[in-house]
């Protein structure tokens, strides 16, 4: 082959490289982008699969688990050594119940659209706040959602309270540190890639609260990969 | 060195007459399949009325262009096979200047297509507005009794009010069959779309604005309902299902959300044709 030949070759080599690598850097962009995938510990009851998901929302995730972007608003998800880890991608088994504890050590934000304040979706579209059920939140005191729109699922989360003692700084949280806790069970349904959200503008310093951390896989929205 | 003068081709064969009966010919052929057998194929289907009239002007703009179509691909063709050039010295054809004959034809025939498709999408919107977003003050609204409904866009999930039943807010929504429905739609942050496919509804969701769509529902089905304005990052995720349902079951349907959402009604803003959200305690 000529030299001209070799190096055409040589070109188009390199072109199909880095079109395979843009290729694979744009579909990790667009699927999972900014947080690695958790798989939820799964046992069994009565043949059926059963999950316990102990995530927690912040008002600041700190640069212990965000350098990049350490004041940003963020849901953490507790793996089963007890150590919070910024994942919000999470492999669910499909037809399964999962119950859900959300430690809160955020504020108040309010809600844009007060429908999403009762909670939907979940076993008897009630939740428990500190041990007290609950059917609906005002409004204005949301903190976040948790939601999943493909399954109906809304769920407000109740705020600490702004004079509250001992608040968190920065993530991650220890109980001690003033908190709600809030909880509810779902079920997920067939295999599938839903994605959740919250819904409450919280991200502080942007536009109207919907910029940064609510328009970034990994901080307030994520998957649910359910197999 | 000039280059070499045109001469007249030496082939003095009729290629205008035979271009003329080819495209007779294929026209003849293709505009009735396109009619009568592509056309009724055409999206969105025959979810309502309005639907039903967009496969109605589709099939017709587009039976109206074969013939274009034809034209060029039969002279295209023509071109490629008769005036293909073996060897020789490359020149220049005979230049084609102040052929009355010719421009009248082009001018008058281009001018009438488009004033016809021109004054038959007009007419088609005046209509009932097609199913499209008619703005807060709409020129073509349709006769008789209308079921509201509104259409709430945000980031990301419409959600849907129904002033006429208390003015209850789901997230499904949900449609009685053959009935004429007055849709108002907004959005609380930013700009959406909204997009039943299988309705024919196309309506821009702006914040602040009452964007009034009409469409006349036909049998029951499961309709498609997405985003159809690029609003963020879960703009591709923002899609849903509704249902078109028979009147008694829509009758119970609402009962039940009425029931399900009364926690939450005396939270909601009253009944409005636009809302103004102020959440800003985090907002820079």
């Amino acid at each position: 082959m000529r030299a001209t030949g070799w190096k055409l070759l040589g070109i188009a080599a390199a072109l199909a490289a880095a079109g395979v690598l843009i290729g694979l850097y744009v579909g990790k962009l667009t699927t999972d982008a900014g947080s690695p995938t958790y798989t939820v510990p799964v046992t069994q009851s009565g043949g059926h699969a059963v999950v316990d998901l102990k995530i927690e929302t912040v008002a600041a995730v700190g640069p212990q688990l965000s350098p990049g972007h350490p004041d940003y608003v963020s849901y953490l998800i507790q793996n089963t050594a007890g150590k919070w880890l910024r994942r919000t991608v999470w492999k669910l088994p499909a037809n399964a119940t999962v119950h859900v504890t959300i430690y809160n050590f955020d504020g108040a934000s309010g809600l844009r659209n007060p429908l999403f304040a009762r909670p939907q979706g979940v076993d008897g579209n009630v939740m428990t706040v500190d041990g007290k059920k609950l059917d609906v939140l005002p409004p204005d005191d949301a903190s976040h959602t948790f939601a999943v729109p493909a399954y109906g699922l809304v769920v407000p989360v109740a705020p600490v309270a702004d004079d509250a003692k001992n608040p968190c700084g920065y993530a991650p949280c220890p109980m001690s540190n003033a908190h709600r806790t809030i909880q509810f069970t779902f079920h997920t349904g067939k295999p599938g890639h839903y994605r959740w959200q919250c819904f409450v503008p919280c991200a502080a310093g942007w536009i109207d609260g919907f910029g940064g951390p609510m328009q970034t896989i990994g901080y307030m929205d994520g998957f649910l990969d359910v197999l | 060195m000039s280059a070499p003068a045109a001469t007249a081709p030496a082939d003095r064969r009729d290629h205008g007459r035979r271009v003329v009966v080819a495209w007779i010919a294929l026209s003849l052929v293709a505009t009735p399949i396109v009619a009568f057998v592509l056309g009724p194929n055409l999206p969105p289907g025959n979810g309502s009325a309005q639907a039903t009239e967009q496969v109605f002007d589709n099939t017709w703009m587009t039976a109206i262009v074969t013939p274009v179509i034809c034209l060029l691909l039969v002279f295209f063709v023509y071109a490629l096979s008769q005036f293909r050039h073996t060897g020789g010295q490359l020149v220049d054809g005979p230049p084609l200047r102040h052929d009355n004959q010719v421009q009248v034809l082009w001018i008058a025939v281009t001018a009438v297509v488009v004033m016809f498709l021109a004054g038959f999408g007009s007419y088609e919107l005046l209509q009932n507005g097609a199913g499209g977003g008619q703005g807060p003050s709409p020129i073509a609204v349709p006769s008789g009794q209308k079921l509201q409904v509104q259409v709430i866009g945000q980031q990301w999930e419409f959600t849907y009010r129904y002033p006429s039943y208390g003015g209850v807010e789901t997230s499904d929504l949900v449609l009685p069959a053959d009935t004429q429905i007055e849709l108002h739609v907004t959005s609380l942050d930013a700009i959406h779309s909204f997009w039943a496919y299988e309705l024919g509804v196309k309506a821009d969701a702006n914040p602040g604005v009452d964007n009034v769509a009409y469409v006349k529902t036909k049998g029951p089905r499961t309709i498609h309902v997405r985003c159809a304005e690029l609003c963020g990052l879960w703009h591709g995720y923002m899609f849903d299902q509704g249902h078109v349902v028979p009147q008694a079951q829509f009758d119970a349907w609402i009962k039940t959300q009425q029931k399900n959402y009364a926690a939450v009604m005396k939270y909601l803003p009253k009944y409005a044709k636009s809302y103004y959200p102020d959440p800003q305690r985090r907002a820079g």
